[in-house]
């Protein structure tokens, strides 16, 4: 066998990818400079970019930590820096965080809302992440008890009495319904309820807290002011109306049309009104409408108010969970016998609610963000106190350090649950499938 | 789930709804501390410090009303109430008392129904310029832009004074004092229109202040003072008293220095009543004999509270002007303690 | 439970009415319709009793009483004399302007953004992300006192642009004017103007605009009908005759002749005194509004924008690359008219947020009708109830109109689908 000469008999080697098309150049022209459009996009970015950082970067830091006022934080930055030099007057931040954080909370019992909030994360991590024990539940359950006792004090005994009317409640339920029927059974475990809350609860704590005092060192609501404010309104409103907004949405859902016509009139009603409205409904008018001396502190009028109003979106979330659940898995249940609220609650909700639990972490960042509404109404949440500590002496006329910091927080708190919801819907595409 | 929050919340305005009836006086001692309704910031007149201690004018007749009441000046809630919230925190009981540099007008006092129970602070609405723009006279103003501040009666002063001088202007409204002056600073309005003594102490605030002129027109009479709901006159006797108190011991040289040392008893017998060392006004009241003590002794007496607060040797530097005494030239005047 | 005291029937058990599936929801709707009317006569007489306490009886009155302050900015005739009914009618006319502003440019902007954040320019498709991020997770009310503040701080005060040496100048040939007080704009003027019209005696409307917007439309209209005859003659022959220079002749011509007619010139912003006299006067109220709302709003039409594209099949963008388009024709002809029918939707709920975030106008002082009827008139009135109701009854059906609309364009969309 003759071999042409002009035949290769083994392969070249193999040789490096010329350079413009690998390595960081390639990389640059495949992504940032591929085709005259791009790259005009690419260099007015970078422009954009520069310019904005060039303003920004040197007021950031030639900032000072250390003045008790705007004037000697002025004083202090032309010092260091030179006559013509402005910087930060990030002093107003270490003097006032503090204030920003927990309003007018009193500076030695900090340690209650700290720990309200780090019982809160160990509350809500059960509910968020479904790998972990199913009892831990029961702490959650518990935790709005024992969150309203450690934020506003008072006799532990009135929370727990409040937790009993829960008790007798689900009691009265189990006892009246193998007899007489769920419906009974739910109406009379409401009527227990209500009565124990309305008559009786009362009079048993102060009896219990006579008998065996324990409790914190009572906080007015109003002293609630900054992030604590936020948070506690926001938090308060996404739990309370999370059962309401179940129910509002079987409602819409179901075949009764009465209940059905309430429901949506209910849910479109709020859902067509802005928030700063209801919130004036609170601040103004809700007194009016509850009976004569009725008077709840703003506060709380605010918490029933913001509770209505995410309730309507919460239930819309709801409805969408249950929406998307497959037509089969009512079929199942009807087929296995149950009735109404067993298939609801055995096989239905569970589902559903697992569906939405990535929009009621978006309902939740919205209303989070529309806490800081209530400083139209005069409430000290970050922005309000930001008006507040502008009118003080010593820092009238401060505005980019307060505003930035008072940014930069919520976007740490609503970007970290946004990249949570994004982990979850995620999951729960993969579990689908 | 915080239900609880609410029930617990409603169980006691169910125990407290039986009460509401007895009268503020009594609904406050149950409480054990007096709802006071002040502004969400003023500097001089209101404004929380960095421990979240409210401190100012109005701030001290607060005080005063607290101690009159309990001995104690700290037994104090501040609510911050904004122009909108003001009059409903006030009505709907929320706030025991006003002292929110609130002018004292025909329909607030008859159609409102609230009860001025007196004035701690004469005022009139006028005008600030920048010095650049060389203006003398509000009558020169004619198409300027005014920052006013939302809520109050400074609008409509304002719509009347343009108007009665055929003159027009742009209205900017703005929510809150601290926003206004940020505004007129940048130069986005020509003049900043509010109360005369706002006008001072924001310009006190500035950093050079010279640059800026309050203009010598007054444009209305804004004569602010505290107020309470109409209905509880024994309540409002309560208020206007301690007020009348603070001003008559200014006038009679009661100080907060000297006040232990009058109390063991003087010549002067309307001193010696005010002081509780003779007759029973207290009583009258419904309060302890020392009322009037405690009263000025908290923050000083008129005089010690507008110049701790608002006077000359503030950052505000407000002359006292028509806020002098009456036999010094001005119109504070305080009934007899008889 | 007060169902039970229905009379009972012939060979019916009270009984029947609680475990009988067939009279259950009947007990069931009847109970919870009482329940209701019983929670809401006890409100309403729980409002009565308090008011009358404070001597405050429902009415609505003082609508027809001078309102006594002035507003700023107003689209209809207003005076300080005129009624608190006007007043609140110039803040909904403001409402309504700064919602539609904000919806226009939140989509240009939300669709721009959307669509490049899918660019394969790595640096612009992650400066979108951070945008989006950025402003999504901020409170909107942050946005506008951070926009009116850099505004306010950053650009120049009329007095800048005064004197021999002035710090500030106006842009576009002396046209534009851009002051910390907001931006002025030369207006259109029209030199032989037709005047207005008085519409139900209560506001007037320019006939100019009128005579503009029929010659307009009228030009648009005939366009399209030569559209469709172009049509026709392509599906009936195969060929289209070319059109276009005939259907832009149409649409331009008539206006422009109309704004000839008329002697239109434009009206240029002067320094005159405190302001700028003459041009459109965009205050920075406004602008600020406006441009926060916009951007917040942007962001998540922006996401909703990126969830409608990629849900939009790869073979679609394959079969358009096999067809020989380009990049942007395949984004413009194929992608986004697809992907329009999964966005329209989700940003009709967020016509509707910004429609009702545009309420916290009252943070910057833009007079719409949060800021009149439910901020002076209710604080100058103290009539609390009666404005509040108003307010939102007011909110409610415009939230309710947008929605039918959308929900009406939507249905007309889904119906091109086969």
């Amino acid at each position: 066998m003759t071999q042409a000469a002009y035949v290769r008999t083994e392969m070249a080697p193999e040789k490096a990818p010329p350079v413009t098309s690998s390595g960081i150049i390639g990389w640059m022209r495949k992504n940032l400079f591929d085709g005259w459009l791009n790259s005009i996009l690419t260099i007015v970015s970078l422009i954009a970019v520069g310019a904005l950082l060039y303003e920004i970067l040197p007021w950031m830091f030639r900032s000072s930590w250390t003045a008790n006022s705007l004037n000697e934080c002025r004083e202090q930055i032309k010092e260091v820096y030179g006559p013509d030099a402005s910087g930060a007057c990030w002093a107003v931040i270490r003097e006032r965080y503090a204030q920003l954080t927990f309003g007018f909370y009193p500076s030695e019992l900090y340690w209650r809302p700290i720990l309200a909030f780090i019982l809160l994360l160990g509350a809500l991590a059960p509910v968020l992440f479904t790998s972990l024990p199913r009892k831990l539940l029961w702490f959650s359950g518990l935790y709005p008890f024992i969150a309203t006792w450690l934020l506003w004090g008072g006799s532990v005994w009135g929370p727990l009495s409040a937790l009993a009317g829960f008790i007798f409640g689900f009691a009265a339920l189990k006892l009246i319904t193998p007899r007489y029927g769920a419906i009974l059974g739910v109406i009379s475990a409401i009527v227990v309820a209500i009565l124990w809350w309305v008559a009786i609860s009362g009079p048993v704590a102060t009896t219990l807290e006579s008998l065996i005092p324990i409790s914190l060192e009572p906080v007015k609501s109003r002293n609630f002011g900054g992030f604590m404010l936020s948070v506690t309104i926001g938090i308060t409103g996404i739990a309370a109306s999370l059962p309401i907004g179940i129910l509002l949405a079987l409602g819409r859902r179901s075949d009764l049309l009465i209940v059905k016509a309430l429901c949506v009139g209910f849910i479109e009603f709020i859902r067509g009104v802005p928030l700063i409205t209801l919130l004036f409904v609170a601040s103004t008018l809700l007194n009016i409408f509850l009976p004569p001396g009725t008077d709840f502190d703003i506060i709380v009028r605010v918490m029933i108010m913001v509770t209505l109003f995410s309730a309507a979106y919460m239930a819309e979330v709801i409805r969408g969970g249950l929406a998307a659940l497959p037509r089969g898995q009512y079929e199942a249940a009807d087929a296995l016998g149950l009735d109404y609220w067993q298939a609801q609650r055995l096989v239905i909700m569970p589902q559903a609610l697992k569906i939405s639990i990535p929009g009621i972490v978006g309902t939740f960042i919205g209303l989070f963000k529309d806490t800081t509404l209530v400083m139209i109404i005069g409430l000290m949440d970050p922005l309000g106190l930001s008006t507040a500590i502008r009118a003080n002496q010593e820092w009238n006329g401060i505005v980019w350090e307060l505003y930035g910091f008072i940014a930069l927080v919520f976007w740490i708190f609503c970007f970290s649950m946004s990249r949570y919801s994004m982990y979850l819907e995620r999951k729960l595409q993969t579990e689908n499938h | 789930m915080k239900k609880t929050v609410f029930l617990g919340a409603l169980a006691v305005t169910g125990l407290a709804a039986g009460a509401a009836a007895a009268g503020t006086l009594d609904d406050v001692k149950a409480r054990g501390k007096l709802n006071c309704g002040v502004t969400t910031g003023l500097a001089g007149f209101a404004a929380p410090d960095a421990n979240g201690v409210w401190e100012g004018f109005d701030v001290g007749v607060c005080r005063a009303v607290a101690a009159a009441i309990f001995g104690d000046p700290t037994a104090v809630e501040f609510i911050p109430t904004t122009g909108k919230t003001r009059f409903t925190a006030l009505a709907s009981g929320e706030v025991d008392m006003l002292a929110r540099n609130t002018t004292w007008t025909f329909t607030r006092d008859v159609d409102l129904k609230f009860e001025f129970v007196g004035i701690n602070y004469y005022d009139g609405q006028g005008f600030m310029v920048p010095k650049s723009l060389g203006v003398s006279s509000a009558k020169e103003l004619d198409g300027a832009t005014v920052c006013i501040q939302t809520g109050t009666t400074t609008e409509l002063n304002l719509a009347d004074f343009f108007r009665s001088n055929n003159m027009s202007y742009e209205p900017v409204p703005i929510e809150t004092n601290a926003e206004a002056q940020q505004q007129f600073l940048a130069g986005a309005c020509d003049v900043y229109t509010t109360d005369a003594s706002g006008l001072a102490a924001t310009r006190a605030t500035f950093e050079n202040p010279g640059d800026y002129v309050i203009l010598p027109e007054i444009i209305s009479k804004e004569p602010l003072g505290p107020l309470v709901r109409h209905g509880d006159n024994a309540w409002g006797d309560l208020v206007r008293w301690t007020l009348n108190a603070l001003i008559a011991a200014e006038e009679l040289g009661i100080t907060s220095a000297n006040i232990d040392e009058l109390r063991k008893g003087t010549n002067n017998p309307e001193i010696n009543r005010i002081l509780g060392t003779e007759g029973n006004l207290g009583e009258m009241l419904g309060l302890s004999a020392d009322w009037a003590y405690n009263a000025i002794k908290a923050g000083g007496n008129y005089g010690e509270l507008f110049e701790k607060n608002i006077g000359e040797n503030t950052p505000i530097g407000l002359q006292r002007g028509l806020n002098a005494q009456w036999k010094d030239g001005g119109l504070i005047y305080a009934p007899p303690f008889r | 439970m007060t169902a039970l005291t229905d009379p009972p029937k012939e060979s019916f058990r009270l009984s029947m009415l609680i475990y009988d599936t067939r009279y259950r929801s009947m007990t069931i709707q009847v109970v919870a319709l009482m329940g209701f009317m019983l929670l809401f006569a006890w409100i309403i007489s729980n409002t009565l009793q308090n008011l009358s306490a404070l001597g405050k009886p429902v009415d609505f009155g003082f609508l027809f009483e001078p309102a006594g302050y002035d507003i700023n900015q107003r689209l209809i005739e207003y005076n300080s004399q005129d009624t608190h009914l006007r007043a609140a009618f110039v803040g909904l006319l403001n409402t309504l302007l700064v919602a539609a502003l904000g919806c226009a440019l939140a989509t240009i902007l939300g669709v721009i953004i959307g669509v490049l954040r899918l660019s394969h320019n790595w640096i612009v498709a992650r400066l979108m992300t951070v945008y989006i991020e950025a402003f999504r997770n901020v409170p909107v009310l942050l946005w506008i006192v951070l926009v009116m503040a850099i505004m306010i701080e950053t650009m120049p005060a009329p007095r800048e642009f005064r004197g021999e040496n002035p710090t500030a100048s106006m842009l576009f040939g002396d046209s534009v004017a851009i002051t910390n007080r907001g931006v002025y704009i030369p207006e259109p003027l029209f030199s032989r103007s037709l005047g207005d019209i008085s519409v139900f005696g209560a506001f007037d409307i320019s006939l100019d605009l009128i005579a503009f917007l029929v010659a307009l439309f009228g030009g648009i209209y005939a366009s399209k009908l030569v559209k469709r005859r172009a049509d026709r003659i392509q599906a009936a022959t195969g060929e289209r005759p070319t059109t276009w220079h005939i259907r832009l002749g149409l649409v331009v011509i008539p206006p422009v002749a109309v704004l000839i007619a008329l002697g239109f010139y434009l009206g240029y912003p002067e320094l005159k005194g405190f302001n700028f006299k003459g041009g459109i006067h965009m205050r920075n109220s406004l602008i600020a509004l406006w441009l926060a709302l916009s951007l917040y709003t942007a962001a998540f039409i922006a996401e909703a924008v990126r969830a409608g594209i990629l849900a939009i099949s790869k073979g679609q963008t394959e079969a358009a690359y096999a067809l020989g388009l380009s990049r942007s024709q395949t984004m413009n002809l194929v992608i986004l008219p697809q992907a329009a029918r999964v966005i329209i939707p989700p940003l009709i709920s967020q016509y509707l947020n910004l429609t009702k975030n545009s309420s916290l106008a009252i943070a910057v002082g833009y007079m719409d009708i949060t800021g009149t009827l439910g901020g002076i008139t209710m604080n100058q009135t103290g009539r609390e109830l009666e404005s509040i109701l108003l307010l939102m009854a007011i909110y409610l059906s415009i939230s309710l109109s947008i929605s039918a609309v959308m929900n009406w364009y939507n249905k007309r969309v889904k119906l091109v689908e086969r």
